[in-house]
Parts: C-alpha cells; sequence; structure tokens
C-alpha cells in the first residue's frame, strides 16, 4: 500500500471508507453509556435508599428480626461495592464475560455481557453518590417531613430524594463521561464498541494514527456535548430565580 | 375539661447520659403552656419526645388518653394531629410555599388537590403569606418562612402544636411578626406548648408556664405565679437573668 498521501488525506480516506464502522461504534459506545449510567443510577438509588432504613421500627432497642435481615444486607451491599469499585473494569469484564459462560454454562452474548459489566460497575460509584446526597439534606427537613405524619419511605420520595437527586445530578454526568470514556475497555471482550470498531478499521490499511484520532475526536465530542446538556438540564431544574408576589389570593387581605 | 396530652414519668438518656429525669404534665384542650428554662435542661428533648422524634426511655405519653408508645399505635395519625414547629422552620426546600403547605394534607390526610389547595390559603392567610405562595423557601426571609412553617402544620388540622423557640433564630425585628401569628393561635381553641426564651411572650400569652431545670419540672403556675411569686430559687435566679 503506498502511502504518499498526508495524515489528512489519510484521515478523509478513512472517513469516507468507514463512517458506517465509526457511526455504529460510537453508537455502541453511547448505548453503552446510556445504560450503565441509567440502571446504575437505579441501582445505585436503591442501595442508598436501602442503606437509610432504620434499624429499628419506633425507637425499640434490642435484637429483632429485621435488624438482623438489615444487617446481613447491608454487609452484602458493602461487599458488592467495595469489590467493584477496588477492581478495574476490564478485569470485570473478562471475569463475567468468560466466568458466565465457563462456570454458570450460559451463553451470553458479548454486547449483554459488556452492558452488564457497565451497569455493575457503575452501580458500585452510583451508591456512594446517592449515599452522599442523601446525607447532604438537612435532617430538619426529614424531621418537619415526620413531624407531620409522613413515613420514611414518604419522607424519602416527597422531601429527601429529589433534593438528593438534584444535587447528585453533576456526580451523575460525570459518571456518564467517565463510562463514554471507560466503555473501551469492553473490547476485551469484543464489545464493538467505538474502540474496538476503530482497532478493526486500522487493520485494514495497517494505519494506526489517523483512525484513533478520528476515534479521539469523536470521544471529545460526545463528552462536550453530554456535559453541556446536563448543564442545561440542571439549569431547568432549578426554575426561575424569582418569584412573583401572587395576586387576589383567597378572600381576604391583610392590612 | 378534657385532657388532651397527658406525660407521665417520662424519662430519656442518651447513651448512659440523662437528660430527662421523670417528667408528668398534663396538657388540657385550648391551653396554651409555656415551657421555659436554661440551655440544656432539656426542654428540646421533651417537646421532641412528646411528638415521638425522640424515643422515651421511659414513661409515657397519652394522646386523648391513649399511649402512644403502644404497639400499633397510628404514629403518622398522631403525629398529623400533634403538629410541630422547630426554631429552624425546615420548610422543605425543593418545594414552593404552596407546596409545602399541600404535600402532608395530600399524602397523608389523603385529601385531593383542590380542598388541599383551599385550605393552604385558608392556613397561608392566617399567617399573613398568601401572597408568596409560589415563592421557594430560600426566598424568603427567616420570620417569612417560620409564619410558612406555621400554616403547614395548622394545615393539617391539628388538635395541639408544639413549638420549640420559634423565634431564637429569627432577626430581631422579626421576631413581633412570629409571636403575633402564635397569639392569634392561643385565642382559636388549638392547644399549644411553645418552648421559648421570650418571658414577654410567656407572661402574656400562656395559661401555665413551666420551668424546667436539669431535666424534671422545678416549678408550674399561672404566669402571675411565676413571674411575680417564684418559689424555687434556681427559677428566681433564672428570671433575674432574663427580666434584668
Ligand atoms: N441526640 C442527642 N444525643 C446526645 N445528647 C443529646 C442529644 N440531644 C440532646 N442532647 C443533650 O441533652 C441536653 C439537653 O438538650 P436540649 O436540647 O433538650 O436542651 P434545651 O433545654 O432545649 O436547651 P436550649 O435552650 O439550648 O435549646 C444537652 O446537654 C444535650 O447535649
Ligand atoms: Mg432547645
Amino acid at each position: 500500500m503506498p502511502s504518499e498521501r498526508s495524515a489528512l488525506q489519510w484521515i478523509v480516506l478513512f472517513i469516507e471508507k468507514y463512517w458506517l464502522q465509526f457511526l455504529k461504534g460510537t453508537g455502541m459506545t453511547v448505548l453503552l453509556a446510556v445504560i450503565g449510567t441509567a440502571a446504575g443510577f437505579v441501582i445505585g438509588l436503591i442501595i442508598g435508599v436501602v442503606r437509610t432504613i432504620p434499624k429499628q421500627a419506633g425507637g425499640k432497642t434490642g435484637f429483632s428480626l429485621r435488624a438482623l435481615a438489615l444487617g446481613v444486607l447491608n454487609s452484602l451491599l458493602a461487599i458488592y461495592t467495595e469489590v467493584l469499585r477496588g477492581t478495574p473494569m476490564m478485569v470485570q469484564a473478562m471475569l463475567i464475560y468468560y466466568g458466565l459462560t465457563e462456570f454458570a454454562k450460559v451463553n451470553i452474548a458479548a454486547i449483554p455481557a459488556g452492558m452488564i459489566v457497565i451497569t455493575l460497575n457503575t452501580g458500585a460509584y452510583m451508591a456512594e453518590i446517592v449515599r452522599g446526597g442523601i446525607q447532604s439534606i438537612d435532617p430538619g427537613q426529614s424531621e418537619a417531613a415526620k413531624a407531620i405524619g409522613m413515613n420514611h419511605w414518604k419522607t424519602m420520595l416527597y422531601v429527601v430524594l429529589p433534593q438528593a437527586v438534584r444535587n447528585i445530578l453533576p456526580a451523575t454526568g460525570n459518571e456518564f463521561v467517565v463510562n463514554l470514556k471507560d466503555s473501551s475497555v469492553l473490547n476485551v471482550i469484543t464489545v464493538t464498541e467505538l474502540f474496538y470498531a476503530t482497532r478493526a478499521i486500522r487493520g485494514s490499511y495497517y494505519r494506526t494514527y489517523e483512525p484513533f484520532l478520528i476515534a479521539a475526536a469523536i470521544y471529545l465530542a460526545l463528552t462536550f456535548i453530554s456535559s453541556r446538556l446536563l448543564r442545561l438540564l440542571e439549569k431547568y431544574l432549578d426554575g426561575p430565580r424569582d418569584f412573583s408576589l401572587a395576586q387576589n389570593v383567597g378572600r381576604t387581605r391583610r392590612k | 375539661m378534657e385532657t388532651v396530652i397527658e406525660v407521665n414519668s417520662l424519662r430519656k438518656s442518651f447513651g448512659s447520659n440523662e437528660i430527662l429525669k421523670g417528667i408528668d404534665l398534663s396538657v388540657t384542650k385550648g391551653e396554651v403552656v409555656s415551657v421555659i428554662g436554661s440551655s440544656g435542661s432539656g426542654k428540646s428533648t421533651f417537646l421532641r419526645c412528646v411528638n415521638l422524634l425522640e424515643w422515651p426511655t421511659s414513661g409515657d405519653i397519652l394522646f386523648k388518653g391513649e399511649s402512644v408508645t403502644r404497639r400499633g399505635f397510628k404514629l403518622p395519625l398522631y403525629r398529623e394531629k400533634v403538629g410541630m414547629v422547630f426554631q429552624q422552620f425546615n420548610l422543605f426546600q425543593n418545594m414552593n410555599v404552596l407546596q409545602n403547605c399541600v404535600i402532608g394534607q395530600m399524602k397523608v390526610a389523603g385529601r385531593d388537590r383542590e380542598t388541599a389547595r383551599k385550605i393552604a390559603v385558608e392556613c397561608l392567610e392566617k399567617v399573613g403569606m398568601q401572597e408568596y405562595i409560589h415563592a421557594k423557601p430560600r426566598q424568603l426571609s427567616g420570620g417569612q418562612q417560620q409564619r410558612v412553617a406555621i400554616a403547614r402544620a395548622l394545615c393539617m388540622e391539628p388538635d395541639a402544636l408544639l413549638f420549640d423557640e420559634p423565634t431564637s433564630a429569627l432577626d430581631p425585628e422579626m421576631v413581633g411578626g412570629v409571636l403575633r401569628v402564635i397569639s392569634a393561635l392561643a385565642h382559636t381553641g388549638l392547644t399549644l406548648i411553645v418552648v421559648t426564651h421570650e418571658m414577654a411572650f410567656a407572661r402574656d400569652v400562656s395559661d401555665r408556664v413551666v420551668f424546667m431545670d436539669g431535666g424534671v419540672i422545678a416549678e408550674q403556675g399561672t404566669p402571675d405565679d411565676i413571674f411575680t411569686n417564684p418559689h424555687n430559687p434556681r427559677l428566681r435566679e433564672f428570671l433575674t437573668r432574663f427580666l434584668t
């Protein structure tokens, strides 16, 4: 293959010839990041809320089945987060993909396996983020909710979680950006995301630099756009900064 | 006279530290009770035990003759009927003024949106905050927030309200407005227990003043008894500190 082409010409060539492969890889990367972050967020939310369940109902003390069950559950959740946060996702991918096929005799395809890995991984990080988000809400508001008769679940649902979720939105967005990039490690189990696709494209001309330059540009565009969108979402959720006085509310006006 | 809240030999310890050392108090319908006492005497702990934000170590609380600590007692229902107003207001920051007043009515009392809204506006009128229904708590002054917190409690149509130093976190110029609102409630037949450092309020508005000292009720009586003829030496000392 003659290589009198300039780098720019190579880039144009790769784009012209392989734009569909790049697009498919990009699509898979975005899909992995969206599913991993969304499902991981749900896992994190559930774990975060389970951790807040009072050990004892109604201030009673001493041994109870409920306290024991919650203790065991919390330990299991702690093990989950420690293990998933303490090992590389690439290793987790190998263990889950090949482990499932070899020991559980489950024939799982690479893409669903990759989704499971990125979800479990994100869930472990989100659990910590959600925990912090819940703790950041002033306990006075929970007490006020209890004082008008809300139970633990209603207090969580209507008062604590809406604020906690708002507060952890930036951290969640950050997880999404990390997932856009780190989904690339799933190439080790042959998930056809952007890195995998780029490597395959490289193989056809024995040129590495230009395809990966294109990949880098795509990754950068993805992360840039998503952080901008997130900023807009935050602004929208915060609502207007000012309020206006209501006119003619009710019947009488004071003074 | 019907007894609304009856506290029997209430004790509360945090670890080995006993804060409440046997409190007996019986409050009748429509009565306004002020609780005074120096810092650390257990006033807040007492109030928090009454609506079970803290669980008593021993003793009991009866609401209209029914033990609130027994198994199977409907705690949310009790809290609906015995509201609480906090020193730090504790408004729900994710909701505007109207939503703060509506959420409990809908999610706890089970009222529909229209009814809840109507009652909320009525209660906000009582505290002079009806124009602010669209404001978020952080957009309001402390005094305004406290008045909304009072309206939020009123919306549950309680039998009794507990106030824990409702004006202590306010700038001096805000105190009067909030006290006026509470005084107005005192004349509506609502049962009130008010922990306060505002001696003028205790003297002028309450039917009974309770002086707490070291986790017990050291003296109680009419405002006249307490302020013009105090017996307990610690109460005398406390009053000279406050009234001079
Ligand atoms: N959750 C808790 N854990 C441990 N100790 C506590 C707790 N809550 C209160 N205490 C202690 O109980 C004592 C009485 O506190 P409390 O808040 O009831 O006093 P108070 O009369 O309301 O005082 P103040 O006028 O300053 O509000 C204090 O020494 C306080 O440190
Ligand atoms: Mg106090």
